[in-house]
């Protein structure tokens, strides 16, 4: 079991916090805290992972600094998740990444658009500056983007699987296939939805300010939705070009465009409005470690769609070429960072809300208990 | 402190509920108003900060409170608590007003929670505030912002300028801020030591403080030197058996210890002067303050043995824990041979019968000086656990008088001119004695919104 500073002043502020229920209300952190007495490294990571660090309970804590009991939920969560982001990692040594997240995220980018730039005026030699008949595939063939993107994905499911099949276990969740199924689509729901940044009942969480807002919620979910149209824009892309012999390029009203383009838009409004809120945002609330992981990432999600739909505009130019390598360069940055950065937090999320449904459905604990001790408690206002 | 104008129509001296919601309602009504809170910004709000919920009459479904709660069955449970200590007009029309808390602060930004967990037993009878009272802070300062008044922090009222029952400025130090009309809400004086000695001697130095050390009283010292009338007495408290490790000042909530239905409470000389089992813990844990205060040196031990863990909400700080009652009196400072004899005299005693916490279950002990009449079971699984015991002072009964338009009243009983008075600092006349969850806000929150109605009506010449 890991003993950190963090895990002993995560469970110092929780023994507080349960003491007090005051903010049973905003979220799943404080109901899932109520279903124990005593906290370990294992129910502190599911708990850190339900918070979605919306500030709610840091603005209305009677114990919030200058208070001698110094209570800051979401920013020792904050710490907490960048911590066992690491300790989850497949293969461990690559949890280190994570320490200073935005300095490596970076260091790949750059050679990843190094690499792409060099590679692409390399393959195309002199007609790296010229239009193409079949546009970008012209530049790098598609059998060369595949066995490239294909080798990078196999490993990156792989490490994703493995870090979250760690995950899962600590959790002390049964065989997925054993699950509840009304609990997980609960817990789906609640991910899907961005339930826990309304704040409790639907007026928002303290974000950026203490003011209650809805905006995080609505520019992450344009940023989530954003992601999933793109994702599914390549899916259809793939299955037209092998399934149905229909090889790209395609035309502007095809199913793979709209989706992209919508998506595309999403993900340049999403992290625009998330980054702009982050400038804003108390810093109090946000935990000192994040190594410049989320505003990287968020950069990386807004440039690889940037680029994508500019690569679409121009693509019977002569700029195609280099406009194709910066866009494969950021998405190949993307890539290789998804198991080693912000990306992770959607599935560790996901995972936490499905335990938590679990828990809420049983009236009991199931996440680092190794007995059940609960008898149902009434608070006196 | 910066105040740009130095005249105001109506100046609110307190900014906790009942002071945001007077500033609030007399701004609303078009009166230029100043609020002085004498806390820093990161402790504004007195004791609304340590709240949770407010105690509003309603006819049927409201907000988030589901059934009933009619003015009779209201006004029953004020009579119970109060044993009488009451006045019946003025607890009646604020029983009716409160009818309105919810809407009114809903309407302002304040959140209220939906009933959940620990709070669904009182989803009838109490409204809570999602987060507790320092979202209502947050939102109705933001509110009073918005609408224009002049709030300044670290603003203690030093003085009044005030002659024949007719109000003139207040000074803050050497500022002095002329003003139309008054509002009184700075709490009541738990905060001030001194104060609680004066009336309870010595032993107050032991006390500990529960909510805000800034309300020290001293306004309604001042009030009171000026000739108001005084309401209730220096030593009536609403007082707690609360963990003796907690803060001085501002523990809240969290410091209370849960768990004397289930053991037994000694004092330093490790003998038991109490019936732990006397009635349910809700109904009691407010007598459990003043009892410890009576013991030597202020200090009372619950113990508790292994089957008790789990049942009772968990403390803030661990308890002292050992395999034997003897070791356990060692680790806790009693002497350990009259601590065996008090546990094994208590356990013999133990009556046959079933033990339910969930109801009065009779399982009592029999033929003992202090007899344990519910839930007494045998201490004697180990391991034990400890924890101690000190009294916590939640708020003082002691104020001035005011009537039914929260004029404050002289101690002729002529109101004054323009002196008005809501929350902690006037509670005394509807609550005079005990204490009933919620209905601090609720006294607050109505007639805040009186005075700040009349206050405005007074000084805008309606």
């Amino acid at each position: 079991m890991r003993s950190t500073s963090n895990v002993d002043e995560a469970a110092r502020v929780m023994t507080i916090c349960n003491a007090c229920r005051y903010c049973e209300g905003h979220c799943a952190v404080f109901q899932a805290m109520e279903l124990r007495l005593e906290f370990n490294t294992e129910n502190l990571d599911y708990l850190a992972n339900l918070c979605h660090n919306c500030g709610s309970c840091y603005h209305n804590c009677q114990y919030a600094p200058p208070h001698e009991f110094n209570l800051n939920v979401a920013a020792v969560f904050a710490e907490l998740r960048q911590e066992n982001y690491a300790a989850y990692a497949w293969p461990a040594p690559l949890g280190r990444l994570f320490a200073r997240n935005g300095l490596w995220v970076s260091i790949v980018t750059a050679l990843m658009l190094g690499l792409f730039l060099a590679g692409g005026a390399l393959l195309t030699g002199a007609d790296f500056f010229s239009a193409h008949p079949n546009q970008f595939y012209g530049v790098i063939s598609h059998n060369v983007l595949v066995t490239l993107f294909g080798s990078v994905g196999l490993f990156v499911i792989l490490a994703l699987s493995l870090s979250i099949r760690k995950f899962w276990r600590a959790m002390s969740l049964p065989s997925p296939f054993s699950l509840d199924w009304s609990s997980v689509r609960t817990g789906v729901k609640a991910a899907l939805s961005l339930k826990y940044l309304d704040g409790g009942n639907g007026q928002g969480c303290s974000y950026p300010s203490e003011k209650p807002s809805m905006l995080r919620r609505w520019f992450h979910q344009a940023t989530f939705w954003g992601f999933m149209l793109c994702f599914a824009a390549t899916s259809v892309a793939t299955v037209m070009h092998y399934g149905l012999e229909l090889p790209a390029p395609y035309g502007y009203i095809s199913l793979p465009k709209l989706l992209g383009i919508v998506g595309g838009l999403g993900l340049l409004v999403g992290p625009i409005g998330l980054l702009l809120l982050k400038r804003q945002a108390d810093p109090t609330i946000k935990g000192r470690s994040n190594g410049g992981m989320d505003v990287s990432f968020l950069v990386l999600l807004f440039a690889t769609s940037a680029t994508g739909l500019g690569l679409m505009l121009i693509s019977k130019t002569s700029y195609v070429g280099p406009a194709l390598c910066l866009h494969l360069g950021f998405v190949m940055a993307l890539f290789l960072s998804m198991p080693y950065g912000k990306f992770i937090h959607g599935f560790y999320r996901l995972i936490a809300l499905v335990a938590f449904a679990i828990e809420q459905q049983n009236h009991k604990a199931v996440v680092g208990v190794q007995e059940t001790n609960l008898i149902e408690l009434k608070s006196v206002g | 402190m910066n105040i740009s104008a130095k005249e105001f129509d109506v100046i609110v001296a307190g900014g906790g509920q009942a002071g945001l919601i007077a500033a609030i309602v007399a701004a609303e009504a078009g009166a230029s108003v100043c609020l002085l809170e004498g806390a820093p910004r990161a402790y504004r709000g007195g004791n609304t900060r340590h709240t949770r919920n407010l105690r509003p009459m309603h006819k049927g479904p409201l907000s988030v409170l589901s059934g009933v709660y009619d003015e009779e069955e209201y006004w029953d449970d004020l009579l119970r608590v109060t044993k009488g200590k009451t006045n019946e007009p003025m607890a009646r029309m604020m029983l009716r007003e409160s009818a309105g808390c919810v809407d009114w602060l809903e309407q302002r930004g304040v959140q209220f929670q939906p009933p959940l967990g620990g709070t669904l037993h009182l989803g009838r009878t109490n409204a809570f505030f999602m987060g507790g009272g320092k979202q209502l802070v947050n939102a109705l300062y933001r509110f009073a912002e918005n609408l224009g008044i002049s709030i300044s922090y670290e603003a203690k009222v030093t003085d009044i300028k005030f002659d024949a029952g007719r109000f003139e400025g207040v000074f803050i130090g050497d500022e002095y801020i002329a003003g139309r009309a008054f509002v009184a809400a700075a709490g009541g004086f738990e905060a001030n030591i001194e104060w609680l000695r004066e009336a309870w001697g010595p032993v107050a130095d032991n006390f500990i403080i529960r909510g805000t050390p800034y309300n020290r009283g001293e306004l309604l010292k001042l009030l009171l030197d000026k000739g108001a009338k005084q309401i209730g007495e220096p030593d009536q408290c609403h007082a707690v058996a609360i963990d003796g490790r907690a803060p001085k000042f501002d523990g809240g909530i969290c410091t209370r210890v849960d768990c004397v239905s289930l053991g037994i409470v000694v004092n330093k000389e490790a003998k038991r002067f109490y019936d732990e089992g006397e009635d349910f813990w809700p109904k009691r844990y407010a007598i459990w303050g003043r009892l410890v205060a009576k013991q030597p040196d202020q200090v009372g031990h619950v113990i508790i043995d292994a089957k008790s863990k789990g049942a009772f909400m968990p403390p803030v700080f661990p308890a002292e824990t050992a395999d034997t009652i003897e070791e356990l009196a060692r680790k806790i400072g009693l002497d350990p041979q009259t601590l065996k004899h008090t546990v094994d005299t208590f356990n013999a005693a133990v009556q046959p019968g079933k033990f339910d916490h969930t109801e009065l279950d009779g399982l009592a002990t029999s033929g003992l000086e202090v007899n344990k009449t519910n839930w007494a079971r045998p201490i004697d699984t180990p391991p034990y656990s400890a924890y101690s015991l000190k009294p916590g002072i939640t708020f003082t009964y002691l104020g001035v008088g005011v009537d039914q338009s929260a004029k404050m009243l002289m101690q002729d009983e002529t109101p004054s001119e323009n002196v008005f008075a809501a929350g902690e600092i006037m509670a005394g006349n509807v609550l005079g004695e005990g204490y009933l969850a919620g209905i601090g806000m609720t006294i607050g929150n109505v007639f805040g919104q009186i005075a700040g109605r009349e206050a405005a009506k007074y000084a805008l010449n309606k």
